[in-house]
């Protein structure tokens, strides 16, 4: 595994373009777009203001740059670094921004989520979406930008739009059986849309493309309900993480529950594996320092080295009492997401924010828990292997396969303390993003040798 | 009066005693009250007593006394003191001997009354002990009993105490109970108020957001515009199209082709499924049936009812079964039928199975009775011919032993020891004369076979020699041809095939034992027709350095050819390489000699 320099960034905003060719980051008011493999600086931009938001157009054409604070949009190209565009909402502000899936047109959600405005970047035409829902995922594209999905709120009820990209056409518009809506999302084949409720009610609500409601889940009443939505990217589950602590999975055919998780604080079986990261200090005897130095540009040791230790169960990890006459109590599944291979899941339990559990959804059943030293902050599946990273806020990265796990300290003077990730498409590479820096570390010495290996083996 | 005090008995001392006193102190008239009195005043003696008795008889009422005596004596059934008198005037007289015998009498029954007085005392000890200690048993239970009574009294106190919690415990709950259902009611309550508070700030918010839109969006604000440079082109090169009905059908008409090709889709899956599932099925039928079929025969001998009627539907259905085309049938109608009969047979199965355990444990059972009484029969036939065998054993190690000591008495005599050493000496000599012969055997084997390699080397290299002289022809040939015609190929291919077919009947001459490979083609001039080869090769000691020739070969195909040229005379690239990789094949013997060219 090798490590980049660090570059600057601020807020972290570093973004792969899709077509994994670039990588974007700000630092401040300037967007810098480098090339990935050899990371030299392609182009420079300057925007206005402050940068608080980026987002590559699916063509990896265009990138926009939000300035909230501005009410401002500025858009660059790559081809052509003269060519500019500056949208300017004026005194409806700018809550939003983001590209339409053909990559020409941008939407912006005003202030007060008045409406929705399309800009073209082919046309002069600008369209208006009047009742967008103010919610936590209000719009969703399908994964093939052919449609788009709205919540939108009118007369104290919860309606979901579905637009037709090409052209903004209102193809279908219902009433939704909610609350309070709070998020939707497209199932990855783009034919069922699922749409859950607020927290105060478990409820979750799958609608066909054309509008038909297709199933209505309810696992319990009276109790804060959904708190994380994930589908697989077979279509095949549907994911629901709830404030009990417990991830229920919905199949395709009748939208019944399957099975659930429970996030238990001890864990008994003795066929799962317990990872216990555990953190031990340098031994600074004299035998060490006798040895010759590192090799130079190794870069300096690190204050205590951390590895994973598999744990013998019964294992207990680490609960956080809750308060709960607080809004947003931190119990529940805060977080899951599957594997690209849709053969495993990753949850957090947030009231046992060490640990992140790792799920075989092909035998239904608990696989392995990793328990880190600090609150687990963020992590990803690598996008073409189960392969899962993590980071806790601390200087290491760490990763799980099925094979095992492992953490690698990032090099680097001082200390750099991984916030986010975010992996390249190829799987190759990841960015590390810390509060002020980012560097890539780079995987793809370990597949080279690993697909090296597997060709001689299949030569001989 | 002196002769009855002599008479009296001295054994009787007290007795004597008081009668001394009585002799002594006769003067004392005795009174009648007097008498009763001493009489009344019991048996124990006492001084007083004496006194009183000292003035029962004097000197003066003798007579009386004896006869007050007399009289109490036969009241108690004495005889009387006085002899027969014979006639009524004459004056009765004492008889002693009378007497005497009332004395000794009175002694014995006194000595008597003695001991049954002791007897009584100790007996009255005993019953005084015994009432003791029924005494304190009864207290003890007396004791026991109360506190028992003070338990129960405390126990029925906690029962109560405890009632009356459960009492209080109850009311609580009841009261939660109550609290729960009026908080929940006031959350509900709660709720409808949040809801209708909600909706009432929703109304408002949303007339405000209506206002401020008018305000906002509905002045010109100059500022809302973009600013760009050119428009740009949209993604897929086509230009944008007017909204129009049209358009909008469209739009429905992809919809709903998205959607049906989503449930196509699936229902592929499914059907594929459903397929596969079938072939599960079929398969687990017919093992079913593969199964149950050689013990088909044997019920059927049997005659039983039930198993034979099952076992024609066993056959029924194995007849539908060869019906392959009966699987791709819609499963409704096919389901059943399946069904049914997996159901049938799963039952024969079912029932074979109960049989053989029944079977099974009825052999165990008779077999055990019978098995086990047979191998016992073994067992003490064999342990007594074991015994047999020990004793005989046991006897000629005592025969041994008697004739080392023999030996070893025997020993200083040397012409006896090396007799003995002769006679091993000869036994040994004997044995390797044996081994000599059968080594000797094995040389000349090895020698016959060596020859044998021989002579195959021999020919081996005459024949090699005779093919590296057609080869050459070949290439020449070949070269020839090559010049010579256009189309190159096509002539090399059948050339290089009807070379290839001579060059395998060469081999199949020279090893007759490799009559399984196969004539060669062009087609498969490749390195995975050159694996298939050398796995058609017999193993042997070549085969390896032949896989080092094949991979060098595989690696390094244009040097490889190179090197042919330089060898031999050039063949085109197309057939070059082929060749290369046939020849190294058809010149297999050969081949080490090969891989050290490469």
């Amino acid at each position: 595994m090798n490590f980049s320099e660090v570059f600057k960034l601020s807020s972290l905003l570093c973004k792969f373009s899709p077509d994994g060719k670039y990588l974007a980051s700000c630092v401040q008011y300037r967007l810098v777009v480098r090339d990935v493999n050899t990371l030299q600086i392609l182009q420079l931009y300057t925007c206005l203001d402050q940068i608080q938001h980026i987002e590559w157009s699916a063509d990896s054409l265009f990138i926009l740059c939000a300035m909230y604070k501005r009410g401002l949009v500025q858009v660059w190209s790559l081809e052509q670094p003269e060519w500019h565009c500056k949208i300017d909402e004026g005194s409806a502000g700018l809550v939003a921004s983001c590209w339409s899936p053909d990559g020409r047109h941008i939407l912006n959600t005003t202030e007060f989520h008045l409406r929705i405005t399309v800009w073209s970047l082919c046309t002069k035409s600008v369209s208006y979406i009047k009742y967008p829902k103010a919610c936590l995922q209000g719009i969703t594209f399908t994964r093939d930008g052919r449609y788009m999905a709205l919540a939108e709120r009118r007369d104290c009820k919860d309606y979901v739009s579905i637009f037709v990209c090409s052209d903004w056409q209102l193809l279908r518009h219902f009433d939704t059986d909610t609350q309070d809506l709070t998020g939707i999302e497209w199932a990855p084949n783009g034919c069922v849309l699922a749409v859950w409720d607020t927290c105060l009610e478990y409820k979750i609500l799958l609608y066909s493309l054309d509008g038909r409601l297709l199933s209505a889940y309810s696992a319990y009443e009276w109790s804060l309900g959904i708190k994380s939505v994930a589908w697989s990217p077979s279509s095949q589950f549907l994911a629901v993480g709830s404030y009990d602590g417990k991830v229920r999975i919905l199949n395709h055919v009748t939208w019944k529950m399957i099975t659930e998780f429970g996030h238990p604080a001890t864990i008994n079986n003795p066929k799962i594996v317990v990872y216990k990261e555990a953190e031990k200090s340098p031994q600074l005897g004299l035998g060490c320092l006798s040895f010759p130095p590192h090799r130079a540009g190794a870069g300096p040791l690190p204050s205590s080295e951390s590895k994973y230790e598999i744990a013998s169960v019964p294992v207990s990890l680490q609960t956080l009492k809750p308060v709960t006459d607080r809004a947003n109590p931190k119990i529940g599944i805060g977080m899951l997401a599957f594997s690209p291979d849709s053969y495993f899941l990753a949850t957090r339990n947030d009231n046992i924010p060490n640990a992140v559990w790792v799920w075989d959804i092909q035998k239904l059943r608990l696989f392995a828990v990793l328990e880190q030293l600090s609150p687990v902050r963020a992590f990803q599946w690598d996008p073409q292997q189960p392969r899962l990273a993590i980071c806790t806020g601390g200087s290491r990265l760490y990763l799980w396969s099925p094979a095992g796990c492992m953490s690698v300290q990032v090099p680097g003077e001082g200390d750099f303390a991984v916030l986010s990730l975010c992996w390249h498409l190829s799987g190759d590479s990841m960015a590390l993003l810390s509060k002020d820096h980012f560097c890539l570390c780079f995987l793809e010495t370990e597949a080279v040798v690993g697909t090296a290996c597997r060709q001689l083996g299949g030569h001989t | 009066m002196g002769d009855w005090m002599t008479v009296t008995d001295p054994g009787l001392s007290s007795e004597s005693k008081t009668i001394s006193q009585y002799t002594s102190e006769t003067k004392m008239s005795p009174s009648s009250l007097y008498s009763q009195q001493v009489l009344c005043s019991s048996i124990p003696l006492s001084k007083n007593v004496h006194s009183f008795f000292s003035a029962f008889c004097t000197e003066d009422n003798i007579e009386q006394s004896i006869s007050y005596l007399d009289q109490e004596l036969t009241t108690f059934g004495f005889p009387s003191l006085y002899e027969e008198s014979k006639g009524k005037e004459t004056k009765r007289e004492l008889n002693i001997v009378a007497v005497l015998n009332c004395m000794n009498e009175l002694l014995v029954l006194q000595r008597k009354n003695l001991l049954a007085q002791e007897n009584v005392e100790t007996q009255n000890l005993k019953l005084g002990s015994d009432m003791d200690h029924l005494q304190s048993c009864y207290s003890k239970l007396k004791e026991q009993l109360e506190t028992s009574r003070r338990e129960m009294i405390g126990l029925q106190e906690r029962d109560r105490q405890l009632q009356c919690k459960n009492r209080n415990l109850h009311q609580l709950l009841k009261n939660e109970k109550d609290e729960v259902q009026k908080l929940q009611n006031i959350i509900a309550s709660r709720a409808t108020q949040y809801n209708h508070d909600m909706k009432r700030k929703e109304r408002e918010y949303n007339k405000l957001k209506e206002r401020l839109h008018q305000l906002v969006m509905n002045k010109k604000d100059k500022k809302i515009a973009m600013d760009i440079l050119n428009y740009v082109g949209r993604a897929d090169g086509k230009r944008g199209s007017w909204r129009t009905g049209k358009t909008e059908a469209r739009n429905e008409d992809e919809m709903y082709k998205i959607l049906l090709n989503d449930y196509e889709y699936r229902q592929k899956q499914i059907l594929m499924e459903n397929a596969e599932l079938k072939k599960v099925l079929q398969q687990m039928k017919k093992e079913m049936i593969s199964l149950l079929s050689p013990q088909k025969k044997k019920p059927r001998e049997r005659v039983d009812d039930s198993t034979g009627t099952v076992i024609s539907d066993v056959e029924e259905d194995a007849g539908e079964l060869s019906r392959e085309s009966m699987w791709d049938l819609s499963c409704e109608t096919v389901r059943e039928q399946l069904t049914n009969s997996i159901r049938k047979q799963w039952r024969i199965l079912k029932s074979h199975v109960e049989k053989l355990d029944n079977q099974v444990s009825k052999v165990h059972l008779e077999g055990f009775n019978d098995e086990d009484v047979i191998s016992r029969q073994d067992h003490e036939q064999e342990t007594e011919k074991l015994e047999l065998e020990i004793q005989q054993c046991k006897e000629m190690i005592k025969t041994q032993q008697q004739l080392l000591q023999q030996q070893l008495a025997t020993a200083c005599d040397d012409d006896t020891t090396s007799l003995l050493r002769d006679c091993y000496l000869l036994e040994e000599k004997e044995r390797l004369k044996e081994e000599w012969s059968l080594f000797k055997e094995q040389k000349k084997n090895f020698e016959r076979e060596r020859r044998s390699f021989t002579e195959a080397a021999i020919r081996l290299g005459l024949e090699r020699k005779a093919f590296e002289e057609e080869r050459a022809s070949w290439l020449k040939q070949q070269f020839l041809n090559m010049t010579t015609f256009d189309h190159q190929n096509s002539e090399n291919v059948k050339l290089f095939s009807a070379f290839s077919g001579s060059s395998d009947r060469d081999n199949l001459i020279v090893h007759s034992r490799q009559p399984q490979k196969k004539p060669y083609s062009v087609s498969n001039g490749s390195p995975v027709c050159m694996s298939k080869l050398t796995k058609s090769l017999p193993a042997s000691p070549s085969t390896s350095d032949f896989c080092q020739t094949r991979s060098c070969i595989s690696e390094h195909s244009s040097i490889n050819v190179l090197n042919i040229t330089a060898e031999e005379i050039k063949p085109n690239q197309v057939g070059g390489e082929c060749t290369s990789q046939k020849w190294s094949v058809a010149s297999r013997p050969g081949s080490q000699s090969f891989g050290k060219h490469l």
